[in-house]
């Protein structure tokens, strides 16, 4: 009876605990990350309904959000943060719920720290209240972003009531250019789908180039894939996921370790199997990427020019492009190439993972930013801070004049401490350049940490390809 | 936990022709350090509807007494980005009962129906209508009818929607979804001991 199927459909299926006609599907969920933003309403719920959590075993908590990068030991600044954090710390072992707390080896941004700490695994389903719930899926599961009710229902029920999404597949074929990385391939494609383009689907990635590509590199894609409205996106696992799971803190040991690993061989499409919509991109078509506009969906090349509104078929995009980039103070038609920059931020839970730091200090080592910039590199965890220590990162980087922080979400959302003042330009490797993100009135050019680092040094806008001695790694 | 139920909305509407409205512009991440549902409202659109000063911006719509009502009638592509939640309270908190777009966010869209926040997708050509009539007169009424699933203009003319019919019964007798899991429990620990 069964058909050919995706790798979505076989998971999706192996969860739902109930299936009605007209109602959602129930689904199992296999882990819940919580964070402090998004869930201490959900813990009220609980309390008014008089109910506890379903099974605290499958929950994991952390402070990243609203947490300062600077300092960590000393209590939160700011009133309402600290109340927030706090209100965690109270939540958590009122509930039976392991939290990594400030100070805690295993802290860091929730998407960093499940896959580093090996509870992202492939297969299963996993939640959060936070839309880049998605880079889990670089494991081959079923990652998505929830609001707090849905917060809600998983603690109550370890479920989500949700209706199954249309399935898009999109490969890419061939091997990369010098100086392209994942974060360019994803920017490429979402300058290609629009912010909208994928809204009502979850995406497989596949092909060559996603193949060649390490974790930390497809985690970078999957990251993003809500930024065209996807709910999420996954990629089959293969030998590179199962080593990189090997020995993880919390996954599967020794035999065990191995029966699963035959287990997640299994975990792909099948041959044949149907998509919803199907897109091929070549990745020789792919340059370093740069976006202009204020939506992740506005990405050019760098080497292209802003389009023209006379590139625009309807009205309504054109007065996108114009109310956008009156905000971003550029004009249409122009290239971004020398643009000066006020402040390079490298971190947030797409691009702060170890892969990432080493890629910046491969292309710093030895220079000095320049002048005019302010750089933030903060690390995706205290795994990571502590790793690019134990490597010597941290010279590289004081050396060149780049500010080593504490792990958190930092300057990617505008909420804790680190904002980017008014006005400002602000090249980043986060996820979304929306008006005042990183700060009211803040600007924000979303790249690669490779070409963030290049503007680090130069002080500008800076196709990585023309900087002499660049080192230029292809598998992130 | 019961909820507000939905009933049929006669109301004059807010417009917003802007497409892409993101969640950081409904309330942006500086104000979701409550942990309460309520109180968002204050700081709906907060960047759009004050300047750094806190002074109101006067030519933003929600700032222009000429408009009202708990209808927003929004671009396309409304909420997306973040998955906050206070994007819905928010809303809902400032007075809106219904959203209309061409299209919305998947997961603004389920965070609104767990609000008794309707989100109404209706055609391109319908929301230009729409705009149209409120443009021509901003105390003109639009009828939200949830049972009939239709939206009606003061000129007569109509456009139906899509909801689930789950959500739809959630919403007229102010059910919500932890309602209905909880009624799976027994179910959902044997699918655990068995997963």
């Amino acid at each position: 009876m069964q058909q050919q199927r995706t790798l979505f459909d076989k998971i999706w299926d192996a969860h739902i605990v109930r299936s009605s006609e007209g109602y959602p599907d129930a689904l199992y969920i296999d882990r819940h990350f919580i964070h402090e933003v998004t869930s201490p309403q959900a813990f009220d719920g609980l309390r008014k309904r008089g109910i506890s959590v379903f099974n605290p075993s499958r929950t994991t908590a952390t402070a990243d959000h609203n947490v300062p990068t600077k300092d960590q030991h000393l209590p939160i600044k700011e009133a309402l943060s600290r109340h927030q954090v706090e209100t965690l710390r109270k939540n958590c072992p009122e509930f039976g719920i392991e939290l990594y707390d400030l100070g805690h080896p295993y802290q860091g941004i929730v998407h960093i720290i499940g896959p580093e700490l090996g509870l992202t695994l492939p297969g299963m389903t996993i939640v959060c209240g936070d839309s880049h719930t998605s880079t889990h899926g670089a494991f081959g599961n079923i990652a998505f972003g929830i609001g707090t009710s849905e917060v809600e229902q998983v603690l109550a029920t370890q479920c989500v009531l949700q209706y199954r999404p249309k399935t898009m597949l999109i490969e890419i074929n061939g091997t990369l250019g010098n100086g392209v990385v994942a974060k360019d391939i994803i920017l490429y494609i979402i300058s290609k789908l629009s912010s909208s383009g994928a809204t009502g689907y979850f995406v497989e990635y596949a092909g060559e180039s996603i193949r060649n590509l390490s974790m930390e590199a497809r985690m970078t894609i999957c990251n993003m894939s809500i930024e065209m409205g996807a709910r999420g996106g996954l990629i089959a696992p293969d030998e590179t996921t199962f080593s990189y799971i090997k020995g993880r803190r919390f996954a599967p040991q020794g035999e065990s370790f191995d029966r699963l690993v035959e287990q997640w061989r299994h975990l792909k499409s099948d041959e044949g199997a149907q998509y919803d919509e199907v897109l091929t991109f070549e990745a020789s078509d792919i340059g370093p990427m740069i976006t202009y506009g204020t939506n992740p969906g506005m990405g050019i090349k760098v080497t292209d020019r802003i389009p023209a509104l006379a590139d625009l078929k309807s009205s309504s995009e054109q007065t996108s492009l114009s109310k956008s980039l009156a905000y971003m103070g550029l004009e249409p038609g122009t290239s971004l190439l020398g643009k000066a920059v006020d402040y390079v931020f490298i971190g947030s839970c797409t691009n702060a993972r170890i892969e990432d730091l080493r890629l910046v200090a491969s292309m710093v080592k030895g220079k000095k930013k320049a002048a005019n910039v302010e750089v933030w590199v903060v690390p995706g965890s205290k795994q990571v801070e502590n790793q690019a220590r134990e490597e010597g990162l941290d010279i590289i980087f004081e050396q060149a004049g780049f500010q080593l922080r504490q792990p958190g979400c930092s300057a990617c959302l505008g909420m804790n401490e680190d904002k980017i003042p008014a006005g400002k330009y602000c090249i980043s490797t986060s996820n979304r350049n929306f008006e005042g993100r990183q700060g009211p009135k803040s600007r924000t050019f979303l790249a690669s940490p490779l070409s963030a680092a290049a503007a680090a040094i130069t002080g500008k806008v800076t196709d990585v390809r023309e900087l002499a001695g660049a080192a230029l790694t292809s598998n992130n | 936990m019961s909820k507000e139920k939905f009933i049929t909305l006669v109301s004059t509407a807010v417009p917003m022709p802007i497409e892409n409205i993101d969640t950081d512009q409904i309330i942006p991440a500086r104000f979701l350090k409550a942990t309460t549902r309520e109180g968002f409202g204050e700081n709906l659109f907060r960047d759009w509807r004050y300047n750094s000063d806190e002074t109101p911006r006067n030519e933003f719509v929600l700032n222009d007494p000429t408009y009202s009502g708990k209808i927003l009638v929004a671009g396309k592509n409304f909420g997306c980005g973040s998955s906050r939640e206070h994007a819905a309270w928010s809303l809902y908190d400032h007075g809106f009962s219904v959203v209309i777009s061409s299209f919305f966010a998947d997961i603004f869209k389920n965070n609104a129906l767990n609000n008794a926040l309707l989100p109404i997708q209706v055609s391109d050509e319908f929301l230009k209508k729409i705009f149209a009539a409120i443009e021509k007169n901003p105390k003109t009424r639009l009828t939200v009818d949830l049972s009939q699933q239709n939206v009606v203009l003061e000129d007569g003319s109509s456009e139906t929607f899509d909801i689930n019919a789950y959500k739809k019964t959630c919403l007229l007798n102010g059910y919500d979804d932890i309602d209905y899991l909880l009624s799976l429990k027994d179910e959902i620990k044997h699918f655990e001991l068995a997963h």
